[in-house]
């Protein structure tokens, strides 16, 4: 007898999301979290007395819409802050709203804005699509097809553009359209976010295009990145989802042929018709279900899920506000294309950037209760940082840490002196600490070759696996991760539609 | 004097086309601004009793149809096959190249036994991958946006063509298409020079570094050429790469064309929106029903066509057309035979491509000396020594080597290349091959040293470009050159362009040039003798 | 490794002194590498050998892989169709291994030779592919092919021969295997071949190749021990209706065209497959296949007339391609025509099936259109194959 209608492993927004939808259609649903506290990248910590820090998202682009509502996320305590406007250093700031900016370059971003942010609206719909097969069967064609003529419709000269420009570099793009180094280099910096690429690598644009459907502001929940974690576990909770904590999944069962259930570290294991594993899809495949139930092309492929994490997470506690105005802002350090190109090249062959790309909030800034009185923090996320170090993780910490400081302090001067605490984590930290393989938000590189269909292997692109009675439902799923539940809740809608 | 079409620049895809449209009876001219024909697949004399390739240096792209139809064997053209190949490693080492699969699957086993076995797995993923971009080489892309019956024909069948193949092939070859050839090569291999011999096709002539997303197309660009049916595989073409373009203008002879090389074209002649010909830069205009343009898009439009005479789109398009170059070629005479001490006495591999580059992160590292804007420290160099095999090119015993260098940048630092640039650039590839083969330079008679300055100015080559454009999505089928305008025409018309710029793309295919030649006709009426794709059965 | 091997690009067998010497046409083949004898002096009286009294051949170049490591017999479950913990220590099984569409990527003999410890033995190459499933797996494989000389002694006076060499195999089995201690080593004799008759192959180190052979030979004059070539051997493998890879089908990793590629359904091969030991790869493929059926069939054809089929095209009713034959001989055992073809699975009964011969006659090609008989294989299976113990003579 089951004891509940489904088991998700991992209590990130994904996890959440996709429980809460199940849960509301009526299903039973416990959801298993191995940390102490669900949220996955939304959580937060302290990392030095009085000092609390977003453990690794420090803000979103907003919950996927179907997701905020469904859970009536308001209701349960989320609010966001204004958001957030970009701010550019190295040089006079320059502060950036959506396509509004000042300067020369002002009405040619603001032109190339328009056009990248209409093609992010005809494909924001595929990000809440379960992806297509590549076969004639199985597929949703009417709405694959409005989809298409989605496209279509931007009409024949941006069509045009569109299909030119769909894998085309970031770097060709604003070198064509733009003349400021720093615009170039936040777009360059943005489209390469959470990448393993770097500007000049072709397929990146559709990286920019990606976080641009996400939502276009850079938001912060009123209360921390925590606040939004909290909303959403109330929320599923309400929808009668039991989320357990400090459970670590360790071993799928299964009974002929289909999955069974999961054995738990320390615990027996529990059982349902229903398996959704919400954390990295490596980790699901290879430790969690293991090659005994897999084919072994298909378990050899597992491996080929590129996972390299390219981004470092900084947190520093500062006795006081650097002088940069009320500090509400997120700020972007990534002086021009090449600065940002040059912060990738080394990480190719395992070692450190002599000049990261970075941005950065000021958390407390929002919510002054994240730091004691008259105190701050800096939540950063730095790029690039090698995921596979040269010469050792403490060696190649070390290093990064000096030269992200060195890089702020050459832009907010007097910096260093306000460090009380600084901390670091490499990507082989976020990998240790949140399960991330290789340290990658997204569960696995949201690269063209690993999306859509691709996501994670072709095999188990729709969310559900080779194995009959086990799905995927995080961010290693279509379409990637970003804190917005997007992944869980197709998935979600993919189980319903299946059974 | 008027002709039925004039073509400007009598590279291989001018004389392709130019052929073709004399075979169906056109009246045709083609003006050359250099004194010789060729373009870029020229043999040339720069030391006595030597004959270089200058630029292209090997052959496999080149369309087997059109030897045929054009009857390039009967005016000369004989392809050799070449025997061998070798990378060199850092550590006195070597990894040989054999044309017996089993001396080949011995001698990659030798480095690492697994990856021997997977050679073979991973040539017929690639073949796969191959059968089914060849036919589509000599078909004139569609345009996804048009409405045309032609276009949702063409459109159709290249649907037809994916449905041919099951989920797992699509997949894996859309996979293919947009991943890093480094990525790729680390699903199959172990052994660095393994991969690092592998990872040469993904980057010749182009922008790209192994690890850029998109280059593993570039080297199925270079695999889906043939020498007699054995796809994938190149040869040498006696007498010099020359000996292609030699036997197109003997063709073209032939079927009444006419070549009028030494005169420079300074504008086509537009009037009332149509191409009627071309003034030269002596002053004199040849009047013509049709303008072919074998120059690459920027050099045609940007400057031989009044800006005025076209839409600002297009130009603004063409301006942002890519088309940096990333290769420059050392031709060397040599008094004797280089010795390479790694290679055991008697071993074939001299009969091949020969490099020096032992890793695909010596390969990257070498294209991020190129993106900072300097040619490449420790370059990639594909070296050839094709009197190894060919013996007509030098005198008996002497030795003409080629070596294609990558990265060189069209601009050094943003600025151009100086004579001291260059210099150093050439000493640094010598240097190079001194490392692996001492004594070396004490054998070299001559050398001439050529970046993409030298490629721009004498060959025409904007920024030194071999393939008159990147070879990156943005760029490729629809969107060569410009979307909207990937088949052939132009913003004007009767103004045509058939060179590389154009679907498929660069490398001494010719295709481009059948293809536009077909288009031409097409328009003009007038039956094509013209074979189709030989059919990959 | 040799750094020769460019202008010795074919090994040479650890037997090779004496098949060479015994090659008297020098007809020689490229076999995986090595260089393999097509016919010694005369395929007829090769093939009549193994039929009659006892032949040798040559078996170095196939492909052998170890497998050894605790999670041995899980390993190869999930890598082959049948169940590899079945299989008793000191016992042989044909067996066939899948990719994951539940295509055959290669058949073999599986020995276990401890609780721990497999080898197969096989056609083509799978280093690769063996290693990759490696993963998650206590196991270790390792490519033995060098290690090994092996001969392969078949005929139906194959037991008497080993008898006067010394070897007691009297009382063993089809699919079984003993050891005996030979020269300063030991020499593994296993009831099993490829040519549908009592016979053995027999397993040893490349050192006691030489002596192996001479042993063999100096015993078995009196029963006429000849060695025979490819020619003869695939002859008799036709007769026993056994398939080769690459001949009668393609694995489906070399397979450049997807549509080549057969599943063991379609080579007749499905009675392998164990449903019950639990997952292998390709199962779920193979599972789907069951339930909606396959688009090939494997058939034994019996051909009217004398005449061989080798090459030729099938269809139904005269007009419509329903398949081609992958081997074909006349079987001199059976006074038959035989051949062993690949039919779209709608025509496997053989319902108004015809071959289109071109029989190549004195330079110019006779084309007939013949009506063929399915037929089950083997198409020669003569009891002394089986009886323990065997004849003795």
């Amino acid at each position: 007898m089951p004891s509940c209608d489904a088991i998700i492993i991992g209590g990130g927004p994904n996890g959440l999301a996709c429980a809460t939808r199940l849960a509301k259609a009526g299903r039973k649903v416990v959801v298993l979290e191995a940390q102490a506290t669900p949220g996955g990248g939304a959580t937060v910590h302290e990392f030095h007395p009085g000092f609390t820090t977003p453990s690794l998202a420090h803000t979103t682009r907003g919950l996927d819409p179907r997701v905020a509502a469904a859970m009536d996320l308001a209701k349960h305590g989320l609010s966001f802050h204004p958001a957030l406007p970009t701010t550019l250093l190295g040089g006079p700031p320059l502060t950036i709203t959506r396509g509004l900016t000042t300067g020369p370059d002002a009405a040619a971003f603001a032109a190339l804005y328009a056009k990248l942010a209409n093609f992010a609206r005809v494909l924001a719909p595929f990000r809440q699509l379960t992806p297509p097969r590549l076969t004639s069967k199985g597929n949703d064609w009417t709405r694959l097809a409005r989809l298409g003529l989605g496209i279509r419709a931007l009409g024949k000269t941006d069509f045009r553009e569109f299909l030119r420009m769909i894998l085309i570099n970031i770097a060709d793009v604003v070198e064509d359209d733009l003349t400021d180094p720093r615009l170039q280099g936040l777009l360059a910096f943005e489209a390469t976010l959470g990448a393993w690429a770097g500007p000049r690598s072709p397929n990146t644009l559709i990286m920019l295009l990606n976080h641009l459907a996400m939502g276009p502001d850079t938001l912060l929940p009123k209360g921390g990145m925590a606040a939004l974690s909290q909303a959403m576990t109330k929320a599923a909770q309400t929808a009668g989802v039991e989320i357990i904590c400090n459970r670590r999944a360790t071993q799928l069962t299964l009974a002929n042929d289909r999955a069974t259930g999961v054995e738990i570290a320390g615990e027996a294991a529990l059982h349902a018709p229903l398996i959704i594993s919400a954390i990295s899809p490596r980790t699901t495949f290879q430790t969690l279900v293991g090659p005994r139930y897999l084919d072994a092309g298909f378990f050899d492929r597992t491996d080929h899920i590129r996972s390299r994490g390219g981004a470092a997470k900084l947190h520093l506690a500062l006795k006081s506000a650097p002088d940069l105005g009320d500090l509400k802002a997120r700020y972007v350090i990534a002086p021009s294309v090449n600065a940002v190109e040059t912060a990738f090249n080394p990480v190719k062959y395992g070692e450190v950037p002599k000049s990261p790309v970075l941005e950065f909030i000021f958390p407390a800034a929002y919510d002054p209760n994240l730091a004691p009185d008259g105190q701050h923090s800096l939540s950063a996320v730095v790029q690039f940082a090698p995921h596979a170090p040269k010469h050792g993780l403490v060696a190649a910490r070390d290093e990064m840490l000096e030269n992200t400081l060195g890089t702020l302090e050459a832009n907010i001067p007097g910096l260093r002196d306000l460090v009380l605490q600084a901390e670091l984590l490499m990507p082989q930290d976020i990998e240790a600490r949140f399960g991330m393989v290789g340290g990658n938000w997204h569960h696995g590189e949201l690269a063209v070759e690993q999306m859509l269909f691709l996501r994670p292997l072709r095999e188990a692109a729709q969310y559900a696996t080779p194995i009959p009675g086990l799905y995927l439902a995080g961010a290693g799923s279509h379409p990637g991760g970003g804190i917005n539940g997007t992944a869980g809740w197709n998935a979600a809608e993919q189980i319903l539609r299946a059974s | 004097m008027s002709y039925d079409a004039l073509i400007i620049g009598a590279g291989h895809n001018g004389l392709v086309t130019a052929c073709y449209l004399a075979r169906a009876g056109m009246k045709v001219c083609v003006v050359e601004k250099n004194d010789w024909v060729g373009g870029a697949a020229v043999s040339r004399s720069l030391y006595a009793g030597f004959t270089y390739s200058n630029c292209s240096y090997v052959s496999s792209l080149f369309r087997p149809e059109i030897m045929r139809d054009l009857e390039l064997p009967k005016h000369g053209l004989q392809i050799l096959p070449y025997e061998g190949g070798a990378v060199f490693t850092e550590d006195g080492g070597y990894l040989g190249m054999f044309r017996d699969h089993d001396a080949n699957r011995r001698e990659f086993a030798r480095h690492s036994p697994r990856d021997a076995e997977a050679y073979d797995r991973y040539s017929r993923d690639i073949m796969r991958f191959c059968r089914f971009i060849r036919p589509m080489l000599m078909r004139t892309p569609p345009d996804p946006s048009s409405f045309r019956p032609r276009d949702i024909a063409e459109l159709i069948w290249l649907g037809r063509k994916m449905g041919e193949m099951s989920e797992r092939q699509l997949a894996e070859m859309i996979r293919f298409w947009t991943m890093s050839i480094s990525d790729f090569l680390d699903e199959y291999f172990e052994h660095p020079v393994i991969k690092a011999y592998l990872a040469v096709s993904a980057i010749i002539g182009t922008a790209l570094g192994p690890m850029s997303p998109g280059s593993a197309y570039v080297l199925l660009h270079h695999y889906m050429g043939d020498v007699d049916g054995n796809v994938g595989a190149w040869g040498f073409a006696r007498g010099g790469m020359g000996s292609i373009t030699q036997a197109l203008a003997k063709s073209l002879a032939a079927s009444g064309g006419e070549v009028r090389a030494g005169f420079g074209v300074a504008q086509v002649l537009v009037q009332g929106g149509r191409a009627v010909g071309v003034t030269l830069e002596n002053g004199n205009e040849i009047r013509a029903k049709r303008v072919i343009s074998n120059m690459d898009v920027k050099r045609t439009f940007l400057k031989h066509v009044p800006e005025s005479d076209l839409p600002g789109d297009f130009v603004k398009r063409v301006k942002a057309f890519k088309i940096r170059g990333s290769s420059g070629k050392l031709n060397i005479a040599l008094d004797a035979a280089p010795e390479f001490p790694a290679l055991p006495k008697g071993a074939p591999n001299l009969k091949g491509d020969l490099h020096f580059t032992d890793s695909i992160e010596k390969m990257e590292r070498a294209y991020d000396d190129w993106k900072s804007g300097h040619f490449s420290r420790d370059p990639f160099q594909d070296v050839m020594i094709p009197t190894m095999i060919d013996p007509t090119m030098t005198p008996p015993g002497k030795h003409f080597m080629s070596c294609f260098v990558q990265y060189a940048p069209p601009k050094i630092a943003g600025g151009e290349w100086t004579d001291a640039d260059r210099h150093a650039f050439g000493q640094t590839c010598l240097d190079q091959i001194e490392r692996f083969s001492p004594g070396f330079k004490n054998k070299v008679l001559h050398v001439e040293v050529r970046t993409p300055r030298e490629l721009e100015a004498e060959v025409g080559l904007t920024e030194g470009n071999i393939f008159q454009g990147e070879l990156t999505f943005d760029q490729l089928l629809f969107n060569r050159p410009v979307p909207g305008y990937a088949q052939y025409r132009s913003p004007i018309k009767d103004l045509w362009i058939c060179g590389s710029s154009t679907h498929p793309g660069g490398g001494v295919m010719g295709a481009p040039g059948r293809n536009a030649a077909a288009e031409v006709l097409r328009d003009a009426k007038l039956p094509a003798k013209m074979s189709d794709a030989y059919a990959v059965l | 490794m040799s750094l020769t091997h460019y202008q010795t690009p074919l090994l040479q067998t650890p037997f090779h002194a004496r098949t060479a010497a015994a090659n008297v046409l020098n007809n020689w083949g490229p076999w995986a590498g090595y260089m393999t004898a097509l016919c010694y002096g005369d395929t007829a009286m090769e093939h009549t050998a193994i039929r009659n009294a006892v032949s040798v051949y040559d078996l170095c170049p196939m492909v052998k892989y170890r497998i050894v490591g605790p999670e041995a017999a899980d390993y190869l479950n999930r890598l082959t169709l049948r169940n590899a913990a079945k299989l008793p220590v000191g016992s042989v099984h044909y067996t066939a291994w899948c990719d994951d569409e539940g295509k055959i990527l290669d058949d073999g003999t599986l020995f276990r030779h401890g609780s721990q410890d497999y080898l197969i033995c096989c056609q083509e190459r799978h280093l690769p592919w063996l290693q990759a499933s490696v993963k998650g797996f206590d196991v270790t494989v390792t490519e033995a092919t060098e290690d090994i000389a092996a001969l392969s002694l078949q005929g139906p006076c194959a037991a008497s021969v080993l008898d006067a060499a010394g070897f007691d195999i009297w009382a063993l089995k089809p699919f079984r295997m003993m050891t005996f201690p030979f020269g300063g080593g030991q020499i593994t004799i296993s009831r099993t071949g490829f040519t549908g008759d009592l016979g053995y192959e027999l397993w040893t180190t490349p050192d006691q190749a030489l002596p192996l052979w001479d042993h063999l030979f100096s015993h078995g004059a009196p029963w006429g021990i000849r060695p025979i070539g490819t020619d003869a051997l695939n002859l008799a493998r036709i007769e026993a209706g056994f398939l080769i890879t690459n001949m009668d089908f393609i694995p489906a990793d070399q397979a450049v065209r997807e549509d080549r590629a057969r599943s063991p359904f379609e080579i007749g091969l499905d009675w392998m497959i164990d449903w019950d030991k639990g997952h292998f790869t390709g199962r779920r493929a193979l599972l789907a296949e069951r339930d909606k059926g396959s688009d090939w069939a494997m058939v034994g054809l019996d051909v009217p007339g004398n005449i061989s089929a080798e090459g030729s095209i099938l269809y139904h009713g005269k007009k419509r391609e329903a398949g081609f034959i992958t081997a074909a001989a006349w079987s001199p055992s059976t006074k038959r025509s035989v051949a062993i073809a690949q039919v779209q699975a709608k025509y496997r009964k053989g319902d108004d099936l015809w071959v289109e011969i071109y029989a190549l006659r004195e330079l110019q090609y006779v084309k007939l259109m013949l009506q063929v008989t399915v037929t089950d294989r083997p198409f020669f299976n003569p009891p002394r194959k089986r009886a323990t113990p065997p004849a003795r003579f």
